[in-house]
């Protein structure tokens, strides 16, 4: 039996600060997805919703949420929460509801309103929540992310400029994508006189917190059959892995690694893709194009590596290269990734399948990566949390 | 206090009890150690061991390595949110992550106030200091070994 489902629309809310309810973005994606989908709301059999926790209950029932403002009408519901990787983790119960023969069409959907700067955690003295002792030490996430960069220019002479390059390229992607919070082309100077805000790591290069919303209709291939779109785009894997003991990098919030004199060092970020290319049982080299998480430009260069679309070390040679960008051999974030969006937790893993989708249906316009047929996101969140989606056609 | 003061402990209050020695001439953090597998922890663990190999549930608290090489570096030029608490008009600190050879384990702590990233570099010895935080509370921090 094929592990198969497909995705018959798409839709998202523009990412951007508007201030308003959460739920406004989700209905208005969860209803572009619907009319892309050709589906009427009332046949949806499943909604399943990515939860926020910065929007009070509403936002932890999300699902419900949604389907409340869509109108009740009878579906099975349900919410996950799995910080960044929480729009993967509702596409996956949805997957799972549908290869299990409990309903044959399904609404996945996460949406977000956030607030205004550093991301903080909750208030109070609570020396046992790693979370509140790295910020009262004054470690908040660009130190993560400048970690990490600053790691790859001691390994493999990653410099500066790489890094800057990469934002140069996802803000020339995304100046021509609708859903785009920021749409600007940027050139190298403009991110290197842009305020420092971890060494070497500068306020450009740095994912902002937005509001917005994405949401995707999937059914089974039979379902797609009889609606006429037999050759939809066809999700191949969803991998929700947790890491494997012990961690090898310091992972945000945590202040140190786990000790890895009983078990070998493992990495997380090369763990999700790995699971994601044995259940589609295709591997780096079927891939046409990437979705990766961009809370930093460094970060891009990373899952490169952990996707496996090069040797390690060799991922700024690529993008000097201009193998990343769209035209060039393996690109990376068509959308414009977070760099262009900033990052709407609950909706960004589903608004990555979403560019997936336009993609491989050749929809993208002028940031259309030509003939492609297969694509693979990557996310990682807080907690072990994180998601890599192969779309295919 | 000069090095050959008798008088160790500083008067300052540790930001976190517990988690660190206050021997402001050589001190370390404070973890805990698996009796069964002998994987380290820091913070301390005391419950269950997170080896998926191992059923220990014992532990016994050892102080870490307080010296290790830098593994990454970087620095806060932004003032961090609460509950970090900054002093006016805020100075920038440098923050290091510090790889420990016998436990196996990289622990982040923020550098001592007077050496800035320009100071650092991967794969430099470091080790661990006792310094207030800029609320005068008394926290671990990293600085270049002598």
């Amino acid at each position: 039996m094929t592990k198969e489902i497909a995705i018959l629309g798409v839709g998202m809310h523009p990412w951007g600060k508007w201030g308003r309810n959460f739920v406004e973005y989700g209905v208005a994606a969860a209803r572009a997805a619907l009319a892309d989908a050709g589906v009427d709301w009332r046949d949806v059999q499943f909604v399943s919703g990515a939860a926020t926790m910065r929007c009070g209950y509403p936002g932890y029932v999300a699902g419900a949420t949604f389907a409340q403002a869509l109108g009740w009408q009878g579906a099975q519901v349900n919410t996950s929460y799995a910080a960044c990787a929480s729009g993967s983790q509702a596409l996956a119960a949805a997957r799972s509801k549908i290869l299990a023969g409990e309903c044959a069409v399904a609404l996945a959907v996460g949406a977000d309103t956030t607030p205004k700067g550093f991301l903080a955690p909750q208030k109070g003295e609570r020396p046992d929540d790693p979370d509140w002792v790295r910020f009262r030490l004054g470690i908040s996430n660009p130190a993560y992310f400048a970690l990490y960069a600053r790691r790859r220019m001691a390994l493999y002479g990653d410099t500066p400029e790489d890094f800057a390059q990469v934002k140069v390229k996802n803000a020339e992607h995304g100046v021509a994508n609708p859903n785009a919070r920021y749409r600007k082309k940027f050139t190298a100077a403009d991110v290197a006189a842009s305020a420092m805000v971890a060494d070497p790591l500068r306020l450009m290069e740095i994912c902002a917190t937005s509001d917005g919303g994405a949401a995707i209709v999937v059914s089974s291939l039979e379902y797609a059959r009889r609606a006429g779109k037999a050759d939809a785009p066809r999700i191949a894997a969803i991998s929700t892995v947790t890491p494997t003991f012990a961690s090898e990098v310091v992972e945000m919030p945590d202040l140190a690694t786990d000790s890895a004199v009983a078990a070998e060092p493992q990495r997380f970020r090369g763990a999700l893709p790995r699971k994601a290319y044995e259940e589609a049982g295709i591997g780096p080299e079927d891939v046409d194009l990437a979705e990766v998480y961009d809370l930093s430009t460094a970060l891009e260069l990373d899952w490169m590596e952990d996707l496996q679309l090069c040797a390690r070390g060799d991922a700024a040679r690529l993008l000097r290269e201009g193998a990343t960008r769209v035209g060039g051999r393996i690109p990376v974030n068509p959308s414009g990734g977070l760099a262009c969006f900033g990052e709407a937790v609950p909706a960004q893993a589903l608004a990555q399948v979403c560019e997936l989708s336009w993609q491989l249906r050749g929809q993208a316009g002028a940031r259309q990566v030509e003939g492609a047929r297969v694509g693979i996101t990557a996310n990682q969140g807080l907690f072990g949390h994180g998601s890599s989606v192969i779309v295919k056609r | 206090m000069g090095p050959e003061s008798a008088a160790p402990v500083p008067a300052a209050l540790p930001v976190l009890d517990g988690w660190f020695t206050l021997d402001a001439r050589a001190p370390h953090l404070l973890g805990s150690r698996c009796k069964s597998c002998g994987t380290f922890y820091f913070p301390k663990l005391t419950t269950f061991c997170r080896n998926p190999a191992c059923a220990g549930e014992s532990f016994e608290e050892v102080p870490l390595s307080r010296s290790g090489r830098l593994w990454s570096y970087t620095n806060a030029c932004y003032q961090p949110p609460e509950p970090y608490v900054a002093a006016q008009p805020y100075r920038p600190f440098a923050i290091a992550a510090v790889e420990l050879k016998k436990e196996r384990m990289i622990v982040l702590g923020p550098v001592v106030r007077g050496v800035g990233v320009e100071a650092l570099h991967v794969g430099m010895d470091m080790e661990l200091a006792l310094e207030p935080l800029d609320d005068g509370r008394l926290s671990w921090k990293w600085k270049p070994a002598r």
